[in-house]
């Protein structure tokens, strides 16, 4: 009994607020940051994560409202319409920068300016009709075999969400693929040097495409985080550059997904800080939009420490990043 | 289906390609249009009567191009380079909140002369612009920094800047002493000598064509000359077409990415200033941050294949296609639905460079021996 009650004195602590919601705002960008490390491994750079987000964002949140299911099956059905509706935004980057060969940079941002806050995601969100209203269902804390209340490690490990498991293992299990099968020793190859791919019969094209799909798909189950989660209601532009943050982590994770996973929670904790603080008051005078631009300013920090150093080094990129490959101009 | 590299360019490609573009764009709209339950013909009708055929339509439509003519000039600048400067949503609000501030210090001390502050506001407002564009520029050059995503996160910052001095402080920006700005948070209107005059086109039916826009033309104008005829234009097309020959050639490769982005950032921020003294006379947060002006650059700059001289036209099209969203938006033409237009128009003008430089050609020709071996075996 006693230690129930020290429990939820040291899981009420700034601390352990902090670190738990640090792993629920940085789970979206862990999604999608591994989605776009599959794509950038794949020699495949997609900068419209962002709008990819909102479009997954969107259609989940579509999808709980009209599953007429069970809670549970309502939201695991909601997040396969999420990854369907973000791969299919990612179908169209592939298909231009591809087969087309069109300039992968222009051919990202056209994808966010045409999915994004000002487009296809704000176009759904008027037209099926989605805001203003809660979730039906969302993601909470499952609390795993009631360890929720055990002190400190209870909130931040064993009282998140099935999103958040989700994420763990798909972290095992990308870097499982990577370092440990013969398709993801392909893929690294392809986006190493396609031409030796080629040359060894991996199907160049298919791989890229299969991993661009699939970055699309997490960066969707990465937005449905948001609009079935955090928020959790549809708002039209809810990531708020949080698929931009997501393309900066792969730069830091030096496209290796356990670091992804640290990144990711470290950018949480710069997103929880101005609403923890502020709810405790302890904003001390500074204006609340210094701490709200705390993610930004610190990717760019983070950015700048890292490239400055390992541009010498070139640690991690795969070296045919953003270059179509053309079987005949090799 | 297959590629083969076009060793010369067609001329007529050049023109055909944009405004194939264009046309497959609106085609691939009507797809979603049906898709989601609206009918496209009159949509579309609605969209070029309000864009610019109705009533006070192009006087709306030049309201919506000149900011988007500076951005798209500022995106144009640098994409020229190779250099993604993304920011120019940023250094928009930089220049427009400098314009505004310098504007409102010049009436608190009593200025009366138009041009005064006609040439202040710009200057002042291209040189917040480029200030704010000047942090990716050094970080790349110093750092290796992606200035794709440094110039992107700021924007961000930008914006939370505008809440902070409108909504949630006391700032000079904000007007303390209306009844209006009492109850609920407002930029302070500049002085009326700060507005900037426009032109009656009188024999367009009066259509008022904005100074803004004017100075943007002339702006177009010159960089066409700078970048096609001088010195400096040739390095940053050779920098932007092979980084590795240029620094062979010994050009300075530092110094052109801080002054291209720095050329850049200060268009954009003469955006802003014109947007302010032209249009907006204040300094509103939500306005400026779901207008997207920064962003619409972009595509206006690629769809104008990063021309200067292209970007005027592209940029009054597209203003026009931004004012009709304005006008429409409702149940029958919900927000959104421009971006998705731009988007596709975007893609159609990458996929169209395709035809620029590949021939598509239909059928895969069989190997000689196949044909043979298969016309003896029928």
């Amino acid at each position: 009994m006693t230690a129930q009650v020290v429990a939820s004195g040291i899981n009420d602590s700034f601390v352990v607020i902090i670190v738990a919601s640090a792993v629920l705002y940085g789970t979206p960008l862990l999604f999608a940051a591994l989605g776009e490390l599959l794509a950038e491994r794949s020699g495949v750079l997609n900068l419209g994560v962002e709008g990819m987000m909102l479009v997954g964002a969107v259609m989940g949140f579509w999808a709980v409202q009209r599953l007429d299911a069970a809670g549970g099956v309502s939201l695991a059905g909601a997040l396969v319409v999420a990854a369907v509706a973000g791969a299919a935004m990612a179908l169209i980057h592939a298909f231009l920068v591809v087969t087309l060969r069109a300039n992968q940079i222009v051919s990202g941002l056209a994808l966010t300016i045409f999915a994004g806050a000002a487009g296809l995601s704000s176009y759904l969100g008027n037209d099926l009709n989605l805001s203003g209203s809660p979730a039906d269902h969302a993601f909470s804390g499952l609390d795993v075999a009631s360890l929720g209340d055990v002190p400190v490690l209870g909130p931040i490990l064993f009282d998140q969400s099935a999103l958040v498991y989700l994420s763990w293992a798909l972290v095992v299990g990308i870097g499982l693929y990577l370092a440990r099968t013969r398709p993801g020793l392909n893929l690294r190859a392809v986006g190493e040097s396609p031409a030796s791919a080629d040359a060894m019969g991996i199907g160049v094209t298919a791989y890229r495409y299969a991993h661009t799909l699939a970055g699309g798909a997490l960066a969707g189950i990465g937005g449905a985080c948001f609009s079935l989660q955090i928020t959790p209601q549809w708002v039209g532009g809810l990531t708020g550059g949080a698929g931009w943050i997501a393309v900066a982590l792969v730069i830091f994770a030096f496209w290796r997904p356990d670091l992804c996973l640290v990144g990711a929670y470290l950018f949480g904790a710069f997103s929880a800080l101005p609403s923890t603080l502020q709810a405790r008051g302890w904003l001390g005078g500074i204006p609340s939009e210094v701490f709200s631009s705390l993610p930004y300013v610190m990717t760019v920090v983070v950015l700048v420490a890292v490239s400055s150093g390992a541009a010498k080094r070139r640690l991690g990129a795969p070296a045919a990043l953003g270059i179509p490959y053309v079987r005949e101009e090799r | 289906m297959r590629f083969e590299r076009r060793l010369d360019q067609p001329r007529w490609l050049i023109f055909a390609v944009p405004i194939g573009s264009i046309a497959v764009a609106f085609v691939l709209m009507a797809i979603v249009l049906v898709l989601t339950g609206h009918a496209p013909g009159p949509t579309f009708r609605r969209l070029l009567d309000s864009a610019f055929f109705a009533n006070g339509a192009l006087t709306a439509t030049f309201v919506s191009s000149t900011p988007i003519l500076f951005t798209g000039l500022a995106a144009a600048a640098a994409f020229r380079m190779q250099l993604y400067n993304i920011g120019g949503e940023g250094q928009f609000y930089l220049g427009a909140v400098a314009a505004v501030g310098l504007a409102l210090y010049l009436g608190d001390r009593g200025l009366d002369s138009t041009p005064v502050y006609i040439v202040a506001m710009a200057l002042v407002g291209a040189v917040a612009g480029a200030a704010w564009a000047a942090i990716p520029a050094l970080l790349r050059a110093f750092a290796h920094t992606n200035e794709i995503i440094t110039s992107l996160m700021l924007n961000y910052v930008a914006g939370l800047l505008l809440t902070y001095l409108i909504i949630d402080s006391h700032s000079y920006w904000r007007d303390l002493e209306s009844f209006e700005g009492q109850t609920f948070p407002l930029g302070k209107t500049i002085p009326e000598q700060a507005n900037w005059p426009s032109a009656s086109l009188d024999a367009f039916g009066g259509v008022l064509l904005p100074l803004g826009f004017g100075v943007g033309i002339a702006l177009a104008a010159v960089m066409w000359i700078v970048y096609s005829r001088t010195r400096f234009g040739f390095e940053i097309q050779v920098i932007g077409d092979s980084p590795r020959s240029a620094r062979f050639a010994g050009m300075r490769l530092r110094r052109k990415i801080l002054a291209v982005m720095c050329i850049s950032g200060a268009i954009a921020g003469l955006g802003g200033a014109s947007y302010e003294g032209d249009f907006a006379f204040q300094i509103d947060p939500t306005g400026l941050q779901t207008s997207f002006y920064g962003y619409t650059g972009i595509v206006v700059a690629a769809l104008a294949r990063y021309n200067p001289l292209a970007v005027v036209p592209v940029a009054f099209l597209l203003g026009g296609l931004l004012s009709a969203g304005y006008t429409l938006q409702g149940a029958d033409f919900p927000s959104g639905l421009v971006g998705v237009m731009q988007g596709l128009i975007l893609f159609c003008a990458l996929a169209g460079e395709v035809l620029v430089r590949y021939r598509l050609r239909i059928g895969r020709r069989a190997p000689r021996g196949v044909e043979a071996q298969a016309e003896t075996a029928s």
